[in-house]
């Protein structure tokens, strides 16, 4: 499978590579790790006839704290995330959820940026961000600005991202000191994309339930954050009542797709499960 | 749409060739570069076949241009073994612990497995599978694939034990 011919671009910042986007419009795409665009083009489902490689610019890469915040630059890669002390210490769900992304190879190249801006309902990331209500910071011509990971995505592959900017990092709100979470994803083999999965982040004081924010991964045309989930969890001390509530919660936002992962009630069912496992798991782990 | 001039490090020889920046790294090393022990098997990024090191990381070359790989430090399977032909102790592992079949997946589950080695010298059985996890094979069942990768592990720890 070959792809189509293109015009190759390697800037060497930001602000290059945002005025080759303003240049060529909606002929131009960023090339992070290439795990999604690539097989897109070989298949001639993308066309672009220019490449914006991204690897050169420095300042894309690498994890940081910035005060309350945890900065993740674009092109971080999944293998970048399993590898980093910080995360683990501050936000282990990031590394719990790389390691059920795709296969070691992918995972060198896959970048945590390319993740979260694709738009694919299938990308883990977007969920586990909608959680941790994290940030995008996005870079175009008329300047900086943050767009809420919460309000980021349109619908398959349709994001606030303008055609002229540059997704340059990932900002997280570091979470609470002893919050506990987790991610739990069903998927049929190595390298598959979610049946379905949950993203449970929460909070327990004296055995009850302070904070809590849950989302969904795959079972909908974006990721879902399912707000009343977490809400039907606060303020108790997550008995079987308060987790069954949740649990409806997130299932009644579903809208999956019948595909070969399933038909969508199953595909429901397993975000039900998913989102219990992840409730139990994130409760012993918090302290 | 015009060639690029590409150059990189490959098997520790300085290589170039011109290439449209759309050619595929497994391409460029198979058809340029005669070297064709990385194969094409499923060319979708999802069986391993094609796996080759380059920058110290185990990547797809179905899945990188030729373009993204320029000027970068490149090992094939043909790059694993000595100058003088002595076989890696991964390559005498696969061969004393029948580790291959049809030898098809073989160049990209050595390739990968070498590098797992480099990052975790003494992986357990399930960090094995875990690790070639993105390698298919579909004639052994994995069993004395993970096997040899097991002893070449011991064989190259107590090599580099007797070195200290």
């Amino acid at each position: 499978m070959i792809p189509g011919s293109f015009e190759y671009h390697r800037p060497g910042s930001v602000a290059e590579a945002v005025a080759l986007l303003s240049r060529h419009s909606d002929d131009a795409r960023l090339l992070a790790g290439g795990h999604s665009l690539i097989p897109m083009m070989k298949l001639r489902m993308a066309q672009p006839e220019h490449i914006v490689d991204l690897q050169d610019i420095s300042t894309l890469h690498g994890i940081a704290q910035d005060g309350d915040t945890i900065v993740i630059g674009a092109l971080t890669t999944q293998n970048d995330v399993i590898g980093s002390n910080v995360l683990a210490e501050t936000c282990p769900i990031l590394r719990e959820a790389a390691l059920l992304i795709a296969d070691p190879q992918v995972r060198y190249c896959g970048t945590v940026g390319g993740n979260v801006a694709n738009g694919d309902p299938g990308n883990d990331m977007p969920a586990i961000m909608q959680a941790l209500n994290a940030s995008y910071r996005a870079e175009g011509p008329n300047g900086v600005r943050n767009i809420a990971a919460r309000d980021f995505y349109e619908a398959s592959f349709f994001t606030a991202l303008g055609e002229d900017e540059v997704l340059t990092q990932v900002r997280i709100p570091t979470p609470a000191a002893g919050h506990g979470a987790a991610y739990v994803k069903q998927k049929r083999k190595v390298g598959d994309y979610a049946t379905a999965a949950a993203a449970v982040i929460l909070s327990v004081s004296g055995g009850n339930c302070t904070a809590a924010s849950i989302a969904l991964t795959n079972v909908g045309d974006t990721p879902l954050y399912a707000e009343a989930a977490g809400q039907a969890l606060v303020g108790t001390n997550l008995d079987a009542a308060a987790v069954d509530a949740a649990v409806q919660a997130a299932q009644a936002i579903t809208q999956p797709v019948s595909d070969g992962r399933g038909p969508a009630e199953f595909r429901t069912h397993v975000a039900g499960i998913a989102v219990r496992r992840a409730i139990a798991l994130a409760q012993e782990r918090a302290s | 749409m015009s060639n690029m001039h590409i150059k990189m490090t490959v098997n520790g020889k300085a290589v170039e060739g011109l290439a449209e920046p759309r050619t595929l790294l497994i391409h460029f090393l198979r058809e340029n570069l005669n070297l064709t022990g990385p194969h094409i098997g499923c060319d979708t990024s999802h069986c391993g076949a094609c796996t080759v090191d380059i920058n110290g990381k185990s990547v797809k070359s179905c899945t990188m241009f030729v373009a993204q790989a320029q000027g970068a430090d490149v090992t094939t399977i043909e790059g694993i073994a000595e100058a003088d032909g002595t076989l890696h102790a991964l390559q005498e592992a696969f061969r004393e612990h029948h580790g291959l079949q049809c030898g098809f997946c073989t160049p990209g589950m050595i390739t990968r497995a070498l590098r797992l080695l480099q990052e975790n010298p003494d992986p357990s059985e399930e960090e094995i599978r875990y690790g070639i996890s993105g390698n298919l094979c579909r004639c052994t069942g994995y069993q004395n694939i993970v096997t040899a990768i097991r002893a070449a592990a011991d064989q190259l720890n107590t090599a580099r034990e007797a070195a200290e």
